[in-house]
């Protein structure tokens, strides 16, 4: 008990003062999550909106894969990367493995089928509610994926945090492939891990606060972005 | 573009016909009114005309096709997730129609469906007659030449209907050719100068409206007048 009423003090301690290996670590965790957010974005969010759109041979079969690949199991997907970007791996050329690229790179992998399933879902509600309009006005394709991604840009918005909140938390692939190395791929998740095998409860606490506050911030934002939906005030 | 030439024109639903076969000739003049029991098939044959509907069967053709000189306002309106003004511009947005031709336009339409202070407001907190008038103000603001409406004062209240009787007549003596289903006879007697009388997924009489309300040939005709539950 006085282990961690200490941890706690040494945690907030940590937080107020700005301790710089806190703050490296936290902004580098944000770097990566956010990076690879955005990028899975860019593919899975039009990705999903032409599923609603388009009809044709293998699109059942796609979502299906879509679906499944939502629960790969991220250590699994560390572990192909390992092998595919280490030295003697076809992609070892790149040197990318124990960089924040690396670490992107599984990310993106992860949450591309999160942000690509809930897109679709969106947009294929969306897609119900404007079809019979979108080709009464003889909409091209491209004309009705960007309407649906305008106008869904809420659900959206949603489904990149929820992407987010998956990709800050993880911990098994970005340990390794990134191998979490002090100044260069430490992020929150490995850092807890690593600092809580140590025994440093303190520093491992007080990552454990910054990463529940991001955590905090995204439910939340979900949450009040869900309220805006319904109001529709943007 | 006129006329639109239906000829033998089929339609089936999972295997199940659902209209047909009909043979009809639309003109110019108008507005036609659609009339016939739930389910006699005049969403279908609407949307056959517009050409929104697949066709098992026959023919429907323009004498010269312009598919972008239709518009068609659906019985339930769809109201896309954006404000008042944003509603009516999207139409002219598609066609890449400048911006100062859209805001011109964009007015002239909200003071005309008398949504001026809802201009910026989210379309989709509209009431039932506000959204029919938006959908039908959307649909006009390309100017159209021929204007498909189906049931668009269904469930709505009296002064929202008379507003969208004036509005059509209006557009209908400006030169829109209108067809529009409707199940309400009164109206269909206010606004029609011919009609078609639909029944189990045919055109069972057409004719002037005068003809049709006063001298029905039909006895399906007679039995629908009487208010009759036909099957
Ligand atoms: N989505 C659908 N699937 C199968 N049958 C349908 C569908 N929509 C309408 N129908 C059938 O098509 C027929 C004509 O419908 P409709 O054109 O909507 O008639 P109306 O507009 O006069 O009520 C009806 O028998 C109806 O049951
Ligand atoms: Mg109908």
């Amino acid at each position: 008990m006085n282990d961690i009423s200490q941890g706690l003090l040494a945690a907030l301690r940590l937080i107020v003062t700005f301790d710089a290996e806190l703050w490296e670590i936290s902004l580098r965790s944000l770097q990566v999550s956010l990076t690879a957010v955005i990028i899975a974005s860019a593919v899975a969010m039009p990705f999903g909106a032409f599923l609603a759109v388009q009809r044709f041979k293998y699109r059942r079969l796609i979502i299906s894969i879509m679906n499944a690949l939502m629960g790969l199991p991220p250590v699994v997907v560390g572990l192909i990367f390992y092998i595919l970007l280490s030295r003697s791996g076809p992609f070892g050329v790149f040197g990318l493995l124990f960089t924040p690229w690396a670490m992107i790179i599984v990310q993106i992998v992860i949450i591309t089928p999160i942000i690509a399933s809930i897109s679709h879902q969106a947009m294929r509600e969306l897609w119900a509610e404007y079809h019979d309009l979108l080709i009464s006005l003889n909409t091209s394709k491209w004309q009705r994926i960007k309407t649906l991604i305008w106008d869904g840009r809420r659900n959206l918005l949603t489904a990149g945090l929820a992407g987010f909140g998956r990709a800050i938390g993880e911990v098994g692939a970005i340990m390794i492939v990134g191998g979490n190395i002090e100044h260069a791929t430490r992020v929150l998740t490995t850092a807890i891990a690593l600092e809580t095998g140590k025994g440093d409860f303190a520093l491992a606490l007080g990552l454990g606060f910054v990463l529940i506050g991001l955590a905090l911030f995204v439910n939340i934002s979900i949450h009040w972005l869900s309220r805006t939906e319904r109001e529709r005030r943007w | 573009m006129f006329p639109l030439c239906l000829s033998n024109v089929s339609v089936a639903r999972r295997g199940k016909s659902v209209l047909g076969p009909v043979d009809l000739v639309i003109d110019q003049g108008g507005p036609t009114m659609v009339i016939g029991p739930n389910g006699s098939g005049k969403t279908t044959l609407l949307r056959v005309m517009h050409g929104i509907e697949r066709i098992s069967e026959g023919t429907a053709a323009w004498a010269k096709p312009d598919h972008a000189n239709h518009a068609y306002v659906f019985q339930s309106p769809v109201v896309l997730r954006r404000t008042v003004a944003e509603n009516l511009s999207y139409p002219l947005y598609l066609i890449k129609y400048a911006k100062p031709e859209i805001n011109t336009a964009v007015e002239y339409w909200i003071e005309r469906i008398g949504l001026g202070k809802v201009a910026n407001r989210s379309a989709t907190r509209l009431s039932g007659g506000e959204r029919q008038k938006l959908a039908i103000a959307r649909a006009l603001i390309r100017d159209p030449k021929v204007l498909f409406l189906d049931e668009p004062c269904s469930n709505l209240d009296g002064q929202s209907t008379r507003e969208i009787e004036t509005l059509l007549l209006e557009t209908a003596a400006a030169g829109t050719r209108i067809i529009m289903a409707t199940h309400d006879m009164a109206q269909a007697r206010r606004l029609a100068a011919d009609v078609v009388f639909m029944k189990s997924g045919r055109i069972a009489e057409t004719g002037l409206a005068p003809d049709v309300f006063d001298a029905p040939k039909t006895s399906e005709l007679k039995a629908f007048f009487k208010g009759d539950i036909l099957e």
